[in-house]
């Protein structure tokens, strides 16, 4: 290869360019386009294709069309608590009021949701949320929601064409082109360089806003319900750049994948199911759950399956059934059952609507998941349980954000969705991920393009030394020879992080899996790609490698430095929630190629939030010091909080 | 309970290619994106295929097995008998990036021709009561997850490029089937359909149908229905008479400007 084919490398110029085009990239870009900025989508898949489709339950939003009780205040309690109070209240709260202005824009951008008798958006029951709360269509709402954005960005593009000439002149999408560096002038973001996957070229974006809205981490596991695309891109490109990621010990294992066949173990099965009737049972047809309600937990679920069952019909006047307790908590008993020897066949347990609702209904409600179990384990949903088990769904860590603009530390970068963290704290609610990407994404969008108003004419330019730098990097696997076949790591990164970093943690193999993170450091240095840079699937992998390892090395620091249990992350060894711990967010940066840790305390919660909790409630999670004064007592003067929690 | 295919996969480019015989393990319960994964991981690390979520959600994995168009995601295994040899072509109606992987940009273009969604400007967001009724035909066309595979089958374009500029293919008439029976949509596209989409080449074969993994009935319940509006519209004695008197009472959407 001579140097100028190198070198070549296409250069263009934006505003705003945005990495991702699931539902929180695609957003993200609408408003940025809406604020007038010239704006790039860059997607690794096709337009349309993007992990978003695969979002089945709904979108979390207190709208009250189902039950007229439901508010925001009642939606961000919730959150909170399936967080675990660790969220970044902040984002918590502006999520919980802006949810339902997201979900009505994208019915007026074309989105047709379910309907209530009254015509209104239906809403669905769903773990951890009080009140029927979930806008959806049947159990494929996220392919709704990515069309409907799709189709918004499509609509943009032909007022430009009446307006400009042009339907690409202001917002345009770079499909199947995937960014392997950022690139920085002067501490500031001024572009984003990747490669082309039809061709394999070379391409530089000049621009000195980023949002990063790539999405999760689930292909580092084994067992995940995430598609390729997700291999922390958003993390890496952040720690790479200099930015800071935090709560990445938090990784939420869905507790209902599909165990068998082997081809689809961890494929998603919708907690709909549950939302809609279904329940789980062991081999010895029990229901479990009732075992396993925590005691934070007690006072808001059944305690008989009659009460459950009649919740189902009259939810003001029974409390719901534990099936419906938040994804952690389930993930760990359907785990627990299992070890216990009362799994079922294929080493899940049995997730059963066919004895609970009509055949007909069933169809209605869930067709996807009645086609995903015929087609592909000749299982009849409406005549026989399902098999289920846990399976890595959701990363609730990501790239540190202000919580209104979504900036992250370095200037010019935005992160948004699975890829920025703290709006789901310890653990995500099921359904507050897709109205998280819309309310947030709208408000990285806004973000990326007030920061560009406010450079004026003072852009940065990329910098040439770090372009040629990601030259090389990117073309290192194919120009070595020799070397291991990247898919042989990639295999042994995931056998090791499902097996020491999984669903349950102990010291003795999180330090295993950081050692072995070492040598498959080592390895993946040295791995080698036949074939040329057209389409070819290996390179891209080699180069997805580096992203993968450096999400596990903070995925597997972060876990073994939080000595407790709370929410995606279980300690075998500290299995108790500790409030001292609470308080701690642990952040990762890179220092000389290597992640870093550090222990950063949470900003107090807000007094009027704090007040919209019982004092009883928050004495399960909070400190003494922190509880708002009890009734009639005089204030408690505030405790200085310098000690860490580690060394208590 | 495993044994190993014989597959026959097209290797190749634009300019040239090849069918190349792989002899690769299966095991119980796979489907054909398995056994064209362990193919990639074992002895073609280069092959090219596209795929995202594995799951029949995304519609990426778009191929022709034995002859048939498919997702190799929700293909079985076990349909085929153990010594049948299983022969992958990339689709055959778009043009071939590489090995297994067409470019589709074709239905991009398309889908940036048809008026989009245009609801009445007085309704404001949270505004809109629709029934249950009214909107499941629009739903079940948005079940479409954009495949391409009823495009690539379609015998008015599959092996007729000269088709390509008058036609838009049953997803993208399916798609104005979509908008025309979206009931808080104003636009009218009954003219377009039939003028600049080419909805009169459509002679309900039900190819697109058949192929359908979503198993939407595109021609029973998108095309035909849309071919009654066009003929509604024609016959309408006040779109007639507005001719006439050259005062138009049915107010057309024209298609939206673009390349093809």
């Amino acid at each position: 290869m001579t140097d100028s084919e190198r070198g070549d490398i296409q250069r263009l110029s934006y505003d705003v360019v945005v990495i991702g085009a699931g539902g929180s990239g695609l957003r993200a870009a609408i408003e940025a386009r809406l604020a007038g900025k010239k704006t790039a989508i860059i997607s690794k898949s096709l337009f349309g294709k993007a992990h978003t489709v695969m979002a089945e339950g709904g979108a979390a939003a207190a709208m009250g069309n189902v039950n007229s009780r439901d508010n925001w205040q009642v939606h961000f309690r919730d959150t909170m608590r399936g967080g675990k109070f660790l969220n970044s209240w902040r984002m918590a709260e502006v999520h919980a009021k802006e949810a339902p202005d997201r979900v009505w824009e994208l019915e007026a951008w074309g989105a047709v949701f379910d309907r209530t008798k009254d015509g209104k958006i239906s809403q669905r029951n769903f773990g951890g949320h009080e009140y029927p709360r979930l806008a959806h269509v049947g159990d494929r709402t996220g392919l709704e929601m990515i069309r409907t954005l799709q189709q918004k960005v499509v609509a943009l593009q032909q007022q430009d064409a009446i307006e400009h000439g042009d339907a690409e002149a202001m917002i345009k999408v770079f499909a199947e082109t995937t960014i392997t560096r950022l690139i920085k002038d002067d501490g500031r973001i001024a572009g984003a360089f990747g490669y082309v996957r039809e061709t394999g070229n070379f391409i530089l974006f000049e621009a000195p806003a980023v949002i990063l809205a790539t999405g999760g981490i689930g292909k580092s596991f084994k067992v995940t319900s995430n598609s390729w695309e997700y291999t922390g891109d958003g993390h890496a490109l952040a720690l790479l750049t200099g930015a800071t990621v935090l709560n990445m010990e938090f990784v939420q294992f869905h507790p209902t994948g599909m165990v068998w066949p082997l081809s689809v173990k961890g494929l998603l099965v919708t907690e709909s199911v549950r939302g809609d009737g279904g329940v789980l049972r062991n081999s010895e047809g029990k229901r479990f759950m009732f075992d396993y309600v925590p005691d934070v937990f007690r006072a808001q679920y059944a305690e008989t399956e009659e009460e459950g069952d009649r919740w189902y019909t009259d939810p003001d006047h029974n409390r719901r059934p534990p099936e419906l307790l938040p994804r952690d908590e389930v993930a760990r008993s359907i785990n627990s059952e299992v070890k216990a020897g009362r799994g079922s066949p294929h080493g899940g347990v049995f997730l059963d609507i066919a004895s609970r609702r009509p055949a007909e209904e069933i169809l209605r409600k869930l067709p996807s998941m009645y086609h995903q179990f015929k087609e592909l384990a000749d299982v009849d949903i409406t005549k026989e349980p399902m098999e289920v088990g846990p399976t890595c769904h959701y990363m609730m860590g990501g790239v540190e954000v202000d919580p209104d603009s979504q900036a992250a530390l370095v200037p010019g970068l935005f992160a948004v969705g699975e890829a920025s963290g703290g709006m789901h704290g310890s653990n995500r609610l099921g359904g507050n991920s897709l109205s998280d990407l819309l309310v947030f994404g709208r408000r990285a969008g806004a973000g990326a393009a007030e920061y560009v108003d406010g450079l004026a004419g003072a852009r940065p330019a990329a910098n040439a030394v770090a372009v040629n730098e990601a030259v090389a990097e990117a073309l290192a696997p194919l120009e070595r020879t020799g070397g291991e076949n990247p898919y042989e790591v990639h295999t042994a990164l995931q056998q090791t992080m499902n097996d020491l970093v999984g669903i349950i943690r102990q010291e003795e193999e999180i330090k295993a899996a950081l050692a072995e993170l070492e040598k498959l450091r080592e390895r993946a240095a040295q791995v080698s790609v036949a074939g040329g840079r057209a389409y070819n699937p290996g390179w891209h992998l080699a180069l997805d490698l580096r992203n993968m390892l450096l999400v596990c090395y903070c995925i597997a620091q972060a876990a073994l430095e939080r000595q407790e249990s709370r929410g995606g992350h279980t300690r075998d060894d500290y299995p108790a929630m500790s409030p001292t711990w609470r308080k701690v967010n642990l952040v990762c940066s890179l220092a000389d190629g290597r992640v870093g840790l550090r222990q950063q305390p949470l900003v107090p919660i807000r007094e009027d939030l704090l007040a919209l909790f019982d004092r009883d409630e928050l004495k399960k999670y909070l400190t003494e010091q922190e509880l708002p004064p009890a009734a009639g007592a005089a204030a408690v003067p505030p405790a200085s909080d310098t000690n860490s929690p580690a060394a208590q | 309970m495993s044994y190993k295919a014989a597959l026959r996969v097209w290797r190749g480019d634009l300019g040239a290619g090849d069918l190349a015989d792989y002899q690769v393990e299966v095991n119980e319960g796979e489907v054909v994106l398995d056994v064209l994964h362990r193919l990639q991981a074992t002895q073609a690390n280069d092959l090219a295929i596209r795929w995202n979520c594995k799951a029949g959600k995304c519609g990426s994995c778009s191929m022709e097995i034995n002859g048939r168009p498919r997702l190799a995601c929700m293909t079985r295994m076990s349909i085929f008998g153990e010594d049948e040899t299983l022969t992958i072509t990339p689709m055959r109606t778009f043009p071939v990036i590489r090995d297994l992987v067409t470019d589709v940009s074709f239905n991009y273009e398309k889908a940036r021709q048809i008026p989009s969604f245009t609801p009445d400007p007085s309704v404001k967001p949270g505004e809109f009561r629709m029934q249950q009724v009214d909107v499941q035909r629009s739903q079940e066309f948005r079940k479409c997850i954009e495949c391409y595979l009823c495009q690539n089958t379609c015998h008015v374009i599959r092996d007729h490029p000269e088709n390509e500029r008058p036609f838009a293919g049953p997803r993208f008439l399916m798609r104005i089937a979509e908008l025309e029976m979206h009931p808080a949509d104003v636009a009218d596209r009954r003219e377009i359909a039939q003028e600049d989409f080419g909805l009169g080449y459509c002679n309900i074969t039900k190819c697109c149908t058949e192929v359908c993994p979503e198993n939407i009935k595109i021609t029973d319940n998108a095309l035909i229905p849309l071919k009654e509006r066009v003929v509604g519209r024609k016959y309408d004695p006040l779109v007639w008479l507005g001719s006439k008197i050259s005062r138009r009472t049915h107010k057309d959407t024209p298609k939206v400007p673009g390349k093809s």
